[in-house]
Parts: structure tokens; C-alpha cells; sequence
């Protein structure tokens, strides 16, 4: 087994998901297979290769500082499921 | 010929002739939409006046002199780039509502230029599957054989244009998004290399692979889409400063002193036999126009459903934390405290396949697991782009299938992931590599599906590319076949 179902369950909680019973049964298997899957990269020896995580090395991509006008608050608002016109609410933190 | 069966060039011929109008042109891809689109299923959302205003103002457009390179083409747009005031659901239950406050550069490229847009069209949720079917709002069929699957994830983009639903599609790809469902569908799709198109208002899948690209009929009409859609924007820090040739002057026939690469390892076991006699014929077909065909060599080819199965997840965990219920998209609006809102929301937002997804990168990232995953599918990343430049030394594209088999019947593999994702074996190095890639039809199976070949060229070598699928295209003129629509 290369994960159990408690892993999958605080990988789940990380990822902030929640899994039914059936679903976790399924996940646990599904992603069992295809962590085994991936074992297939241990062959290769990469210990003088270095990451790609971009294909081009790009350096920082700098802008001037300049204001520009920016998103109405309505429109900014409007894909809320609550809000009060003026701020997005959730449920209290604190 | 119905106006909706017309390319994008010949249409805009008659429109500059004064013979139709841009109005009466998406009229009758509107009418095609309400004919065929039931048995189809490849739009979302249809903007039916929207369209219309759209045409009226390209007839001015055109009346005044003022035409823009796309003036009155009717388009469909992959539904997970921004369209300002029109829904974009991503195909995922999480955006049904949402409708963005801005367009995405491409689709503002397209707007000023005049192009009408139709809607939105169906697509895997959030771009990850290779069939569609994962599209919460409906699933696309293939219009060559309608219990079979369009391809994915740009499955709409795919089967709205194989249908004569519009003239072409902006789709994206991540990992054969595109190239793929075009090939499924008998259609000419284009990835262009990472950095060519701009990604704002894409929404991200796997940052350090997606790009934008266009599905239509001809190659020619892909070079036209290209020509509006690529360069620079300051908007997303990757796009590359780099001028945008006009992609139209490569379709010259003759491909003398062009080498074309076999890759070896893409032509291996489980490879369908009818494909494969495909894409060999397509080489003769070049070979006859000239071109010089040399074997080369691709080999950690057998490692690359690993790396990406690796990266793309892993990328897309960290993008898809966004989904939180807060600021836009589903919420539940019964959670007391906030932990079990984003869960509650999250969990009954995203589908199956996105939460697999979503775990297997949040696994691969996690601490304890990072260097034995994610780091180690990066370094073999490394291996697979040197393949490539390796490869492109001795040649200046290379051919092969798009996928080892035809379409397939709608329903399959669903309980398998795995064996979903390795039907991606041919196309995801392409995305790794950052390299362009073009799926342009080769033929049809004894069924009556069709086959795509797939062109693949070095960094910026989009033109290469074009001028190779035109001529495949002239040298093996395909003809029309026929569609299962009734």
C-alpha cells in the first residue's frame, strides 16, 4: 500500500475536502494505483539534474509602479453569494 | 454550400465582395446551432442577440473600411476563458453563476478584431480529463459518431467546429487539450509554444503548462486565429516579448529542405494499427513534397505520464485553492464556522475527477513526499526538454500520432483514471517541453473516424509547423466525409 486511508483522509483535510465513506474507499484505491504508477521515475538516477519548473528562464517580469483605476466595488461584489454592498462576508472568525 | 460550411478565408471574401453579410453568416451558424446542438451538446451558453449585435457592428465595421482581421467570424470560446458579462463555468457545478467582470486578452483580441462571439461551449471540469465527460453542463458528442466521445478537454471547442456549428474555437491546452479532440474530430488544432499566447483570463489549470490555441477547419484558418491571438501582453508575466510573424505567409507549398523526425518511441505497442498506418502514409504524402525524413530518438518518452501526472496536479492543487466560496463561486450558505464553509463549498462544488486531482498534488507537495515527487518529476522534466532540443538538432519538426487510438464509445474507463491518463502518452511531452504542437487530420479509420497526425516543432517554430500541415493537408485533400448528424 502506498496510502492509506488515514492519509488520504489529512491529505483531504489539507486540501480542504471533505469524503464520503464511498468516496474515500474509491480515492484510496484510485490513488493507490497511481502513486504506485509513478515508482516508475526511481529508475532513472537525477541526483546531478536540475529542476525545470519553467521551460525559459525567466527573470522577474518588473512594471512601473503606476495607478491604474481598478474593479468597481459592485462589480467586485456582484459574484458574491454574500455580501453587503460594500464587503464580503463569511462566517465570524473571531 | 451553406454560408456556415465556408472557411474563415472564403467567408471573408464574400463579405469584402459585399455577397453576405456578417449578420446573415452567424444567422446561419445560429440556425445550424438550433438544428444540431441537441444531438451535439457542444455549447453551454448561446448568446444568440449578443452574436447578432456583434454582427451588425462588423457590418459597419466593414461598410466604413475599418474591418478588423476577424470581421463578422462567428467563434465559440472554450468555457473556462473570461468573457466579460457571459458566464464561465469551467464546466464545474463551483462557477455556475459566475459571470466574469472582464474578458481574457485572447477574447479581447478576437473582439477587436471584429469577431462575433456565439457562447461558451463544453469542456472537462476545469480542463482536466481527455473526454468532456467530466463537464458538469452537458456532454459533447463526436460529430463523426455521436455515441462516441468529442475528445478532451476542449471537447466543445472540438465538436463545435467538426459540426459547422461555428467557423473556430479558442481552446487550451494543458496536456492535449487541444490537439487532441481535434484529432477525435477531424479538425486542425494548434498549441502554441508556452509564452506565444497570453494566459490572462485563461483560468489556471497547471500554470507552467497551459496555453491557449485555436481549433478550426483548415490550417489556414488556424494561421489566421494565430495571427490575432499571439504576442505579448503585460498582463501575464510569461508571455514572451517576441513579434508575431503574420503565420499566413508559411502556407507555400513544397517542403524541400524541410526534415521531418520520426520519434521512435511514438511508435511503440499499443499503438492502433489504423493509426498508425495513418500517420506513416502522411509521411509519404510529405516525403513526396520534398521533405527529408530522418528517425530520431525521444527517450524518456516511456516517463512522461509520470512527470505529468506529477506537475499538473500539483499546479493545479495550489490554483484551485481559490475556489473557496468567498469571493466568487458556489458557497455554502449553511456552514456556522468558516473551516467548514470552504470545505462544505469545496467538496460540493468540484466533481470527482477534480478532487482526485486535487489530492494527488496536495500528496505530492506535502511535506515528507515533495522531493520524492514533485522534485523528482521536475528533474525529469529537465530530461524530457533536452529529448527535444536534442531531437531538433537533426530535424525541424517531428511527426507522429496524436493518440494511439480513434475515438472511443462515450462511458469507457470510468472507474480507471490510470488508463485514462495514459491514453495521454503522445501529447503531454509537448506541454512538458514547452514546444508548439498541431494536430492536422490524416485520415479516417475503416469506421469512418477520423485521425489526426501531429506536428511538433522546436520553441517559436509555429511557422514550420503551419507550412507542413498545409501541405499535408493539399497533398492528402481528405474531402468532407460525412457527419453522424441527422
Amino acid at each position: 500500500m502506498k496510502i492509506t486511508k488515514k492519509e488520504v483522509l489529512h491529505v483531504a483535510h489539507l486540501a480542504r475536502l471533505t469524503l464520503s465513506d464511498e468516496e474515500l474507499e474509491k480515492m484510496t484505491g484510485q490513488l493507490d494505483n497511481i502513486l504506485s504508477y509513478f515508482d516508475k521515475l526511481k529508475k532513472l538516477d537525477t541526483a546531478d539534474i536540475p529542476a525545470t519548473s519553467h521551460v525559459f528562464s525567466v527573470s522577474n517580469a518588473f512594471r512601473e509602479d503606476e495607478v491604474h483605476e481598478s474593479l468597481p466595488r459592485e462589480e467586485a461584489l456582484r459574484n458574491c453569494a454574500r455580501q453587503d454592498g460594500e464587503t464580503f462576508q463569511v462566517p465570524r472568525i473571531i | 454550400m451553406k454560408p456556415y460550411e465556408l472557411s474563415i478565408a472564403q467567408a471573408q471574401a464574400m463579405m469584402d465582395k459585399g455577397e453576405m453579410s456578417a449578420v446573415e453568416l452567424t444567422g446561419s451558424c445560429l440556425d445550424r446551432i438550433d438544428e444540431v446542438d441537441q444531438e451535439i451538446h457542444a455549447f453551454i451558453t448561446i448568446d444568440r442577440e449578443g452574436a447578432l449585435a456583434q454582427a451588425e457592428a462588423a457590418d459597419r465595421q466593414r461598410k466604413a473600411g475599418t474591418a478588423g482581421k476577424l470581421c463578422g467570424i462567428p467563434l465559440s470560446i472554450k468555457d473556462l476563458l473570461s468573457t466579460k458579462g457571459m458566464r464561465t463555468t469551467c464546466g464545474s457545478k463551483i462557477l455556475a453563476n459566475y459571470i466574469p467582470p472582464y474578458d481574457a486578452t485572447v477574447v479581447a483580441r478576437l473582439k477587436k478584431e471584429d469577431a462575433v462571439i456565439l457562447g461558451k461551449v463544453t469542456m472537462d471540469e476545469f480542463a482536466m480529463g481527455s473526454t468532456s465527460e467530466t463537464c458538469a453542463f452537458g456532454v459533447p458528442r463526436n460529430p463523426w459518431k455521436k455515441g462516441y466521445v468529442a475528445g478532451g478537454s476542449s471537447g466543445g471547442s472540438a465538436a463545435s467546429v467538426a459540426a459547422y456549428e461555428c467557423f473556430a474555437s479558442l481552446g487550451s491546452d494543458t496536456g492535449g487539450s487541444i490537439r487532441q479532440p481535434a484529432s477525435l474530430c477531424g479538425v486542425v488544432g494548434l498549441k502554441p509554444t508556452y509564452g506565444r499566447v497570453s494566459r490572462y483570463g485563461l483560468t489556471a489549470f497547471a500554470s507552467s503548462l497551459d496555453q491557449v490555441g485555436p481549433i478550426c477547419r483548415t490550417v489556414e484558418d488556424c494561421a489566421l486565429m494565430m495571427n490575432v491571438i499571439s504576442g505579448y501582453d503585460k498582463r501575464d508575466s510569461t508571455a514572451v516579448r517576441q513579434d508575431v510573424p503574420d503565420y499566413t505567409s508559411s502556407l507555400v507549398p513544397g517542403l524541400k529542405g524541410v526534415r521531418v523526425g520520426v520519434p521512435k518511441e511514438y511508435f511503440t505497442a499499443g499503438l492502433d494499427r489504423e493509426v498508425e498506418a495513418i500517420v506513416r502514409n502522411s509521411i509519404e504524402v510529405m516525403k513526396g513534397q520534398g521533405a527529408e525524413i530522418v528517425e530520431v530518438s525521444l527517450p524518456h518518452t516511456e516517463y512522461c505520464v509520470a512527470v505529468y501526472y506529477l506537475i499538473a496536479p500539483s499546479e493545479a492543487s495550489s490554483n484551485l485553492a481559490r475556489y473557496d466560496g468567498v469571493h466568487y463561486g458556489y458557497r455554502n450558505l449553511e456552514a456556522d464556522t468558516l473551516l467548514e464553509m470552504y470545505k462544505r463549498s469545496r467538496s460540493e462544488g468540484f466533481g470527482a475527477e477534480v478532487k482526485r486531482r486535487i489530492l494527488i498534488g496536495t500528496y505530492a507537495l506535502s511535506s515528507g513526499y515533495y522531493d520524492a515527487y514533485y522534485k523528482k518529476a521536475s528533474q525529469v522534466r529537465t530530461l524530457i526538454l533536452n529529448d527535444f532540443k536534442k531531437a531538433f538538432q537533426s530535424c525541424d519538426l517531428l511527426i507522429s500520432p496524436v493518440t494511439p487510438t480513434a475515438a472511443w464509445p462515450m462511458g469507457e474507463n470510468t472507474d480507471d483514471p490510470l488508463a485514462v491518463y495514459m491514453s495521454d502518452i503522445l501529447t503531454i511531452s509537448a506541454n512538458l517541453a514547452g514546444v508548439p504542437g498541431m494536430s492536422v487530420p490524416g485520415g479516417f479509420t475503416a469506421s469512418g473516424l477520423p485521425v489526426g497526425v501531429q506536428l511538433q516543432g522546436a520553441h517559436f517554430q509555429e511557422e514550420v509547423l503551419l507550412k507542413a500541415g498545409f501541405n499535408l493537408e493539399q497533398g492528402l485533400r481528405l474531402g468532407r466525409g460525412k457527419l453522424d448528424i441527422s
